[in-house]
């Protein structure tokens, strides 16, 4: 058993210790850094791809616009409550953020395939270019899921499976979100399907070891 | 949302002294002030204030001692859980907000650390059961075997030491092994005492981590 004197010779070895530290700037600054990288990417796919398709699309079914709007908010909010419930003292409550965007954009996309029409410049995706979507999503959510697990590495997460969960779906929302830039086929159960799949895998990839990556030393 | 940017999800927390200072109606009471006391001490700190460092955190010793005793810990691991809290608590005092509450703060990575401490308890007793129950199964274990698993033991040990960074290995070296004084050691290393020590705790820590899979 540790004997209190031994707590103030600790409290005295790590005064001589102490070092000025710069300070963890606020979650939601945090955030916006990390949103900078999807930006960044999202400015070259619209590079490449041009934005008329999208918009097209968008303009002749508006649900693919809100299953959209849901991705980019879910990215969002996931993205600031990750940062956030990595700062000890912080409500748990900060993990529901993300689920009133999830839930427009998982009714928004499931809506989607309820029409009986195709939206303008779409077609229903055969399941090789579903497996691309696939891929895309995955692809693109690794460089956002390590940029995220290193940052939030310098924090504290206390939860860091509950993190580590966050981490995964933002990176795949924020992917999902990117993909709508050049997704030129239209909602469809084997589609919605393919980017549940994608989805799922990202999370649970990130929950397997981000948690362990995140979990306090 | 409020002005720094956050929801307020956060309510529940103590309320940031600027929104204090702003409502000079009713006086803080003695533990808000104590509270606004630590938070600024914290806030000194970061800045590298070494007095205001050590204050806060022999401040902080009886807000741990609470929150372990509160989830469970046993009192004779209660400055175990202490200990492992202030190393942590050097580890990321750079996370604290000066805006947000600091018993708050402190009193999830306590909660976190006495958690910690609660599940290396239960493995610790559930190996020592599994052990009394071989020893049950050989009773006649003789001599030879005894001195056969020290050895293995022993060398164990010295794997594990050997696998520390250099930092934490010259300390257990010195002050463990060798049983150097801190003064001692200290002029041996050309190391300040105080960083001799901090390694010493770190290294004790993973040592127990590596021979008890407590990590």
């Amino acid at each position: 058993m540790a004997e209190p004197r031994s707590n103030d010779s600790l409290i005295a070895a790590l005064g001589a210790e102490l070092v000025p530290v710069r300070r963890l700037l606020p979650p939601w600054l945090r955030t916006v850094g990390w949103l900078a990288l999807v930006a960044a990417f999202a400015l070259l796919l619209l590079a490449h791809y041009g934005d008329a398709p999208m918009l097209r699309r968008w303009a002749g079914a508006p649900d693919l616009a809100w299953a959209a709007l849901g991705a980019v908010l879910t990215a969002v909010a996931a993205a600031w409550a990750a940062f956030t419930l990595a700062v000890p003292g912080r409500s748990r409550a900060w993990a529901w953020l993300p689920l009133p965007p999830a839930l427009l954009w998982i009714g928004a996309s499931g809506l989607g395939c309820l029409r009986t029409w195709l939206a303008p410049g779409t077609s229903i995706a055969t399941l090789h270019q579903s497996a691309d979507c696939l891929v895309f999503i995955v692809g693109f959510s690794i460089p956002l899921s390590a940029l995220m697990v290193w940052l939030l590495r310098r924090a504290c997460p206390l939860r860091p499976l509950l993190t580590a969960l966050l981490v995964g779906l933002a990176s795949a929302a924020a992917s999902a979100s990117l993909l709508e830039i050049c997704h030129a086929f239209d909602a469809a159960a084997t589609d919605l399907l393919t980017h549940a799949l994608a989805v799922g895998i990202v999370v649970a990839a990130n929950a397997a070891m981000g948690g362990r990556l995140l979990a306090p030393k | 949302m409020t002005a720094d940017g956050s929801l307020v999800l956060d309510g529940g927390l103590a309320p940031s002294p600027d929104c204090r200072a702003a409502v000079p109606a009713e006086p803080a009471s003695a533990s808000e002030q104590a509270e606004r006391q630590r938070a600024a001490w914290m806030a000194a700190a970061q800045a590298g204030d070494r007095r205001a460092y050590e204050r806060v955190l022999a401040d902080s010793v009886a807000l741990i001692r609470a929150v372990a005793r509160r989830q469970g810990v046993a009192t004779d691991a209660l400055d175990d859980v202490v200990q492992e809290t202030l190393l942590t608590v050097h580890r990321v005092r750079h996370t604290y907000d000066p805006a947000r509450s600091y018993d708050a703060w402190l009193a999830a990575i306590a909660s976190r650390r006495a958690i910690d401490a609660l599940r290396s308890h239960g493995r610790r007793e559930r190996r020592e059961l599994h052990d009394e129950f071989a020893l049950d199964r050989h009773p006649g274990r003789d001599d030879a075997s005894a001195d056969a698993e020290r050895r293995q033991q022993a060398r164990r040990l010295r794997e594990a030491i050997a696998q520390l960074p250099p930092g934490q290995r010259e300390a257990v070296e010195q002050l463990g092994l060798r049983e150097q004084s801190l003064a001692e050691a200290a002029a041996h290393t050309g190391r300040k005492a105080g960083a001799l020590k901090v390694n010493l705790h770190r290294a004790l820590k993973a040592l127990r981590g590596r021979l008890h899979g407590e990590d």
